[in-house]
């Protein structure tokens, strides 16, 4: 996670199309001058950025199942519950669902877990709408290929794709099959 | 019809905190009863699953911005429960 650039997700640990929910691991790093002002002596991760987390992790489970052909945008948070301090250095599970694709917006539901230990939820509606610009949507793929999100694989393979995926521990993942094609249309 | 309507207008109220007495088949839902994008697309995700249909609002919207339909033929909440008819009707057909 790098809180400067609002860099969330680490890591996909789940994908699961049919059943449209993901998983993600979200590291909260040691050290920000975020923790410096929030709060001295006490760092704790800001609510808001609780919020970002589940924000991003719903957006990109909306992207990859749009194929990434349109941008997602927070529109709205309800019930959302922060329910214990983040502080740094702790990992933040979060997991994402669809609930309805509608027409131009979609509305998701995210928990989020340390340890197995419920954290956050909310549910939020993210408005799709056509990329605003060519490079927001190649940021998007490279960022996918940096979060190791399986892209090209069917349904079902991607479905498997989060068995037995690695903890943020430096192991080595699986290359994503889509890796040469997500190179090509980052440049798009 | 009514009870499309019914169901449409308690939404409203619900969502946008609009005294239901104030929800009539001829208010605008703009122009009339105030409501923005936003509000509308909770009214949308509501009326979604109320029904389980999907309202076209991308198509809705570019028809009006291409001049090929007026906001009164979506939003007006007669023509809207109309709509919504329509499509309740194509999806069990």
């Amino acid at each position: 996670m790098r809180l400067e650039y609002f860099q969330m997700i680490d890591q996909v640990l789940e994908l699961d199309l049919e059943g449209r929910t993901m998983k993600t691991a979200n590291l909260v790093p040691e050290e920000s001058p975020i923790f410096e002002g929030h709060f001295p002596g006490h760092p704790l991760l800001p609510g808001v950025l609780l919020i970002e987390i589940m924000a991003q992790s719903c957006g990109m489970l909306l992207l990859r199942l749009h194929e990434f052909d349109r941008m997602a945008f927070l529109a709205s948070v309800e019930k959302a519950k922060l329910r214990t301090f983040v502080t740094p250095g702790q990992t933040i599970e979060i997991e994402a669902t669809l609930l309805h694709d509608g027409s131009g917006y979609g509305r998701l539901a995210a928990k989020g877990r340390i340890e197995g230990k419920l954290v956050c939820d909310a549910e939020l509606t993210l408005k799709t709408m056509p990329f605003p610009a060519p490079e927001l949507r190649g940021y998007l793929l490279s960022t996918a290929e940096r979060i190791r999100m399986p892209m090209a694989a069917p349904a079902g393979e991607a479905a498997a794709a989060g068995d037995g995926a690695p903890a943020l521990d430096g192991a080595t993942p699986e290359e994503p099959a889509s890796c040469a094609e997500l190179g090509k249309l980052s440049h798009v | 019809m009514s009870s499309t309507f019914d169901t449409v207008a308690n939404i409203i109220a619900e969502t946008c905190d609009i005294p239901r007495e104030n929800i009539t088949p001829e208010s605008h839902a703009i122009d009339d009863l105030g409501i923005d994008s936003l509000d509308f697309l909770d009214i949308a995700f509501a009326i979604d699953k109320a029904f389980g249909i999907k309202l076209p609002l991308e198509q809705w919207t570019q028809e009006v911005n291409d001049g090929k339909a007026t906001t009164e033929q979506y939003f007006v909440l007669k023509n809207l429960c109309a709509r919504i008819d329509e499509l309740i009707a194509a999806k069990s057909a």
